[in-house]
């Protein structure tokens, strides 16, 4: 039987549980949406609280300024931050000597040669990179990359840092391309087109024109490598060893501060033990670095950008 | 007046163009050394693992003896956990993007939660091992069962989630929408019937990328304390387990030699896994991509 809208209407005025859904749901989506939210203030407050416990037990000046990290010594026991931070910088350092290149190389490649057909197909296979769990990169610095490094070189160790760094320098080579071409190919094509009209080859075009004009993406996208490389955990757990060290060798074994968390997690340490608790201490130094980095590169992509 | 010299513009375009030649080469190579690295990569742990693969290796628990050492655990283990993460990061992470792009006002608070996800983000995983393993496996007690892993990795890869769902639910266009309200539907109608459905694509695509970057992680598993050598299977989401993953890493760091192929022959069953899942998202994007 066919009812007039008006009859349908006055019905649906009649279900009150539709208004109730209506006032309902904004309430639990919010809800869910700070989830996010409450993420981030759990990790701050559980990094903060365990951090502070270690502090009782070993003074905060020892942590900052010490230079000796040698956690496992039954009688002195010191834990002084540095050697793992120069582990941490080592590898860093190394990895962006090999992704800042091939990356942004790649990125000029695809975003002023490449024609369409080919970056259709490279840049998915780029993005493969970036998709292999970092487990699989690690493998790969211990069973292939130290040894090919050992025939050259035969004064390297094991376990390195040049290695790790080499492979974690690979594993962001994705994200400094694809993030640097996206700033590229965002210039507009009037202003290439121009420089291209004046007599410029496609070279001078790509440094004199796009890359100043992308530079704030540019680096951006290397601040971010460089977030992502210090916080890279399994690459180094497996490659580059568990030795802190101050000195500047880069072929014997360090550590940085993801595989020092990595080492005491796997070796199970006592909860409540101090160090059960130097793992929240490192693991929040670790968050400032990286934080750092991501607000840095946040600023520098919306201060340094250029608007057309 | 001079006319143009024709010889010295040609010696001078010669240099020019000889420049941008090399510098083609030189960018050309950075790309083919990055492809390069992907096909040694993919090749040498196909031969050095493809030995060990066998049906026996899916089916054999982990063994101190490297002939008889297996994934079945593992590889059921993973199972288990997606069983965890993916209702749970999908229900949290679509219903953040729908509040962020439906209800949320511009306001302070909309722009924190939006900064909020995209620190998140930058967060490191062995950071957030540390989250799970103080509120999960401490403060919750759930112990190091299928479910602090999973609620770990879940909020792990939320901002993923997000991101995606919201970039999808974006690109419907307001005629949708429009047209569902000069209907007479409500906010919440206009929601599940008419913008959930056509942005469901785009979010199963994202959500499966961000699931298969879940069962790649290692670091938050080792934090919270899973173990590697189980021999059982888990029978419920409080028990505990292994993930493929763990189980890599163990057989990785072992000394002997004879591991590594077999830690090879794992990463082939991972690496297909995955390319399982980038398939199937792949497959989701190509079947319902539409253009409004």
């Amino acid at each position: 039987m066919r009812q007039s809208v008006q009859e349908m209407i006055a019905q649906s005025k009649g279900k009150k549980n539709k208004k109730i859904i209506e006032k309902i749901i904004p309430i639990i989506l919010f809800l869910i949406a700070s989830v996010s939210v409450l993420t981030t203030i759990g990790i701050v407050l559980t990094l903060i609280i365990e951090t502070i416990t270690f502090f009782t037990r070993v003074p905060i000046t020892d942590f900052l300024f010490g230079t000796t990290w040698l956690p496992f010594s039954n009688k002195d026991a010191q834990f002084g931050i540095w050697p793992l931070i120069i582990g941490t910088l080592k590898v860093t350092l190394i990895a962006i000597i090999v992704a800042v290149p091939i990356g942004i190389g790649a990125a000029v490649y695809l975003s002023e040669y490449a024609s369409e057909n080919v970056r259709r197909i490279v840049k998915p296979v780029l993005e493969i990179l970036a998709g292999i769990p970092t487990i699989v990169y690690g493998f790969f610095a211990l069973t292939f990359v130290t040894p090919v490094l050992q025939s050259f070189f035969p004064e390297i160790k094991i376990f390195n840092a040049i290695s790790p760094g080499i492979v974690v320098g690979i594993m962001i080579i994705p994200m400094i391309a694809s993030l640097s071409e996206d700033a590229m190919s965002s210039v507009p094509k009037q202003i290439r087109e121009g420089a291209l009209a004046m007599g410029s080859t496609k070279f001078e075009v790509a440094m004199k024109v796009t890359m100043p004009a992308a530079l704030s993406g540019i680096m951006a996208s290397v601040v971010l490598a460089i977030s992502r490389a210090i916080g890279e955990t399994m690459i180094v757990s497996l490659a580059a060893g568990s030795t802190p060290r101050m000195d500047g060798d880069f072929t014997g074994s360090i550590q940085t501060m993801t595989s020092y968390i990595v080492q005491v997690s796997k070796g199970d340490a006592g909860y409540g033990t101090t160090i059960y608790y130097s793992i929240y201490a490192v693991g929040f130094t670790l968050f400032v670095f990286t934080m750092a980095m991501n607000i840095l590169a946040g600023y520098v992509s919306k201060r340094f950008r250029e608007e057309y | 007046m001079r006319y143009i010299d024709q010889k010295l513009v040609l010696k001078r375009m010669n240099g020019r163009n000889a420049v941008n030649t090399i510098f083609k080469g030189i960018f050309m190579l950075a790309t083919l050394v990055s492809l390069l690295v992907l096909a040694i990569l993919l090749y040498r742990i196909v031969t050095q693992g493809a030995s060990h693969l066998s049906l026996e290796f899916l089916t054999n628990f982990a063994s101190r003896f490297p002939e008889k050492a297996g994934i079945k655990a593992a590889l059921v283990g993973s199972l288990w956990l997606m069983a965890v993460v993916a209702p749970t990061s999908i229900i949290l992470g679509v219903g953040s993007a729908i509040y962020l792009e439906e209800y949320a006002k511009k306001n302070r608070m909309t722009d924190f939660i939006r900064m909020n996800i995209s620190n998140l983000a930058g967060v490191p995983s062995v950071v957030f091992g540390l989250l799970g393993l103080t509120i999960f496996v401490r403060a919750l007690s759930l112990g190091n069962s299928v479910l602090a892993a999973g609620f770990t990795m879940s909020l792990l890869i939320l901002p993923v989630i997000i991101v995606a769902a919201q970039e999808s639910i974006r690109s419907i266009p307001g005629e949708l929408r429009d047209a569902s309200y000069g209907m007479g539907a409500t906010k919440w109608q206009t929601i599940v019937k008419v913008i959930l459905p056509a942005a469901i694509p785009g979010i199963l695509t994202g959500s499966i990328l961000a699931l298969s970057r879940a069962i790649g992680e290692t670091a938050p598993l080792i934090v919270i304390g899973i173990p590697v050598i189980i021999q059982f299977l888990p029978s419920g989401v409080m028990d505990t387990f292994t993930a493929l993953p763990m189980q890599i890493y163990d057989w990785s760091s072992r000394p002997q030699q004879e591991f590594q192929v077999v830690a090879a022959a794992g990463i082939i069953v991972l690496m297909v896994v995955l390319l399982l899942m980038n398939t199937v998202a792949a497959l989701i994007r190509n079947k319902f991509q539409k253009r409004y």
